[in-house]
């Protein structure tokens, strides 16, 4: 079994008005389980907005600190998992669940493993 | 020696599909099968060609690896260990070799790989054709056409793309990746923008090659019979649409040029997938090909409800270009226009070529020129070029009379 992370990217800001949250975090809810009862989950991670980051970089012996995210752009990573399958077309299949729920773009990424 | 080539040609994928099984690993069977065929070529000469060539390659090169993993091993390499450990659950025989090269072609045109690796991992692994024949057929640097590969293979690898026929659910999607690869191909090789020209036909041969296998190993798939159809019709008629070093539209084509035996074939094709009931797009594209090699002429009519058909089973604004078309050989040369000019595809050069065409049979060769210009400037195609500029300067001669 492979390990892949799934990273939901989203928009920074509230989601526009027509989106339904509630009914997009019960989806979410239930996709958890699922992964769950078929053991595919490893781990989840929600995450607060990206203006809340602060990126730490080495530079000359000193630290330097950057209020906010280290790539910039409108959209962030806003939460992921990490899920145990078969290969990338099982992971895929994940992926594609969680991307027609959320509506949101998901890049799914193998572990290294050992 | 000619016989070693053909079978190179012939079963190279053959071979490294079955090792990719073997070793679940592309590029030990790539070298492996590489590595057979270096030792045919100094053994089949004394000891002749064994009378199964292909299981002689495949077990010749999975022992050849075998031992030569065996020694890697040794030096505790981790790599080598596995795929030793896979080639000892994985027998191959050297009679009746199954034929896995559905699983390699799955593999080579997995979504997940970019168009560009799809199609470079195709002419390799299963053409068999050198990188530097890929980077020269696509007129991009070796090295660079190296990378590309060594890439998508790594992804291959590391992401977990399987070695295996896709699930019934995937099924149509992913066969609609492969079609799109191998007609890809034959029209790189086909309207060539640039390059080489002999180069550019090897790549409609492998095109046509990869069809015929495809069409094979997936009988039930009527729209494998449609590409493979459609790719010989349009194949058929090479050597006639160009003359002299000019691009010759097809009803002016000198039809004793066409190739009989293509284009029986692909009729005969047309028909069989036809009768399946399940039309696709290259179905319908391969019927409006047989529909131009009609012995009395092309039946503008049919072909215009062929392409109706298309536009609802695959709408595309090219396929409306088309439509448009025959709707001036129906319906006069107005009523294309009015089609023609709602289309937004300003940066193909064909959509321009065609407005041109339109516009000086309405007479209006002022503004065919502005066409022909715009048409002109976006195409390297020497041939096409040539067509256009005589377009051009007729017009223009008319406008300035």
């Amino acid at each position: 079994m492979k390990q892949y992370l799934l990273s939901v990217y989203q928009p920074d800001g509230d989601p526009p008005p027509d989106v339904d949250l509630q009914a997009i975090m019960r989806g979410v809810e239930e996709w958890d389980r699922e992964l769950r009862d078929a053991g595919a989950w490893v781990f989840t991670g929600a995450l607060h907005p990206a203006s809340t980051a602060t990126v730490v970089k080495a530079k000359d012996g000193d630290l330097l600190l950057t209020d906010g995210p280290y790539v910039e752009g409108k959209e962030h990573l806003g939460g992921f998992t990490v899920i145990r399958a078969e290969d990338l077309d099982a992971a895929l299949g994940w992926a594609g669940k969680l991307g027609r729920i959320t509506t949101l773009p998901i890049e799914v990424r193998p572990v290294h493993e050992g | 020696m000619h016989d070693i080539d053909r079978i190179f040609r012939g079963e190279y994928g053959r071979a490294v599909a079955v090792l990719a099984r073997v070793f679940g690993d592309l590029d030990i069977a790539e070298e492996a099968v590489q590595d057979a065929f270096a030792a045919a070529v100094r053994l089949w000469p004394e000891s002749g060609v064994p009378p199964s060539p292909a299981g002689w390659i495949i077990v010749t090169a999975r022992n050849r690896a075998v031992d030569r993993l065996r020694r890697e091993a040794a030096r505790d390499a981790k790599h080598a260990q596995a795929a030793l450990l896979s080639a000892e659950a994985e027998q191959v025989e050297e009679g009746a070799v199954r034929d896995e090269r559905l699983r390699l072609i799955f593999i080579c045109c997995h979504p997940a790989l970019g168009t560009g690796a799809q199609v470079a991992l195709t002419l390799r692994l299963l053409g068999g054709l050198t990188t530097g024949e890929i980077a020269h057929a696509f007129q991009v640097p070796e090295p660079t056409m190296a990378q590309r590969l060594v890439r998508a293979k790594g992804k291959i690898r590391d992401a977990g793309i399987p070695y295996r026929v896709p699930r019934e659910a995937d099924l149509p999607d992913r066969v609609r990746a492969v079609l799109a690869v191998i007609y890809l191909i034959f029209n790189e090789g086909y309207f060539a923008t640039s390059g080489d020209r002999l180069v550019r036909e090897d790549l409609c041969g492998e095109a046509i090659r990869l069809g015929r296998v495809l069409a094979e190993l997936m009988p039930d798939e009527p729209e494998a019979l449609g590409l493979l159809a459609l790719m010989l019709l349009i194949e058929a008629r090479r050597d006639a649409r160009v003359s002299g070093g000019e691009l010759v539209p097809l009803g002016e084509q000198d039809r004793s040029r066409w190739d009989s035996a293509l284009i029986s074939e692909g009729r005969i094709l047309v028909r069989r997938c036809l009768r399946r009931g399940k039309p696709g797009p290259y179905q319908i594209q391969a019927a409006i090909n047989a529909v131009h090699t009609d012995a009395g002429g092309t039946d503008w009519e049919q072909v215009l409800r062929l392409y109706d058909q298309l536009m609802v089973v695959a709408p595309s604004p090219v396929a409306e270009l088309n439509r448009a078309v025959a709707v001036a050989e129906v319906s006069g040369p107005g009523e294309a226009l009015g089609l023609v000019d709602g289309l937004g595809l300003d940066g193909y050069h064909v959509f321009h070529a065609v407005r041109a065409n339109l516009l000086r049979r309405l007479g209006r060769d002022d503004e065919a020129v502005a066409a022909y210009e715009a048409a002109l400037a976006r195409t390297g195609n020497e041939v096409e070029r040539e067509f256009l500029r005589k377009g051009l300067s007729q017009a223009s001669g008319r406008v300035d009379d």
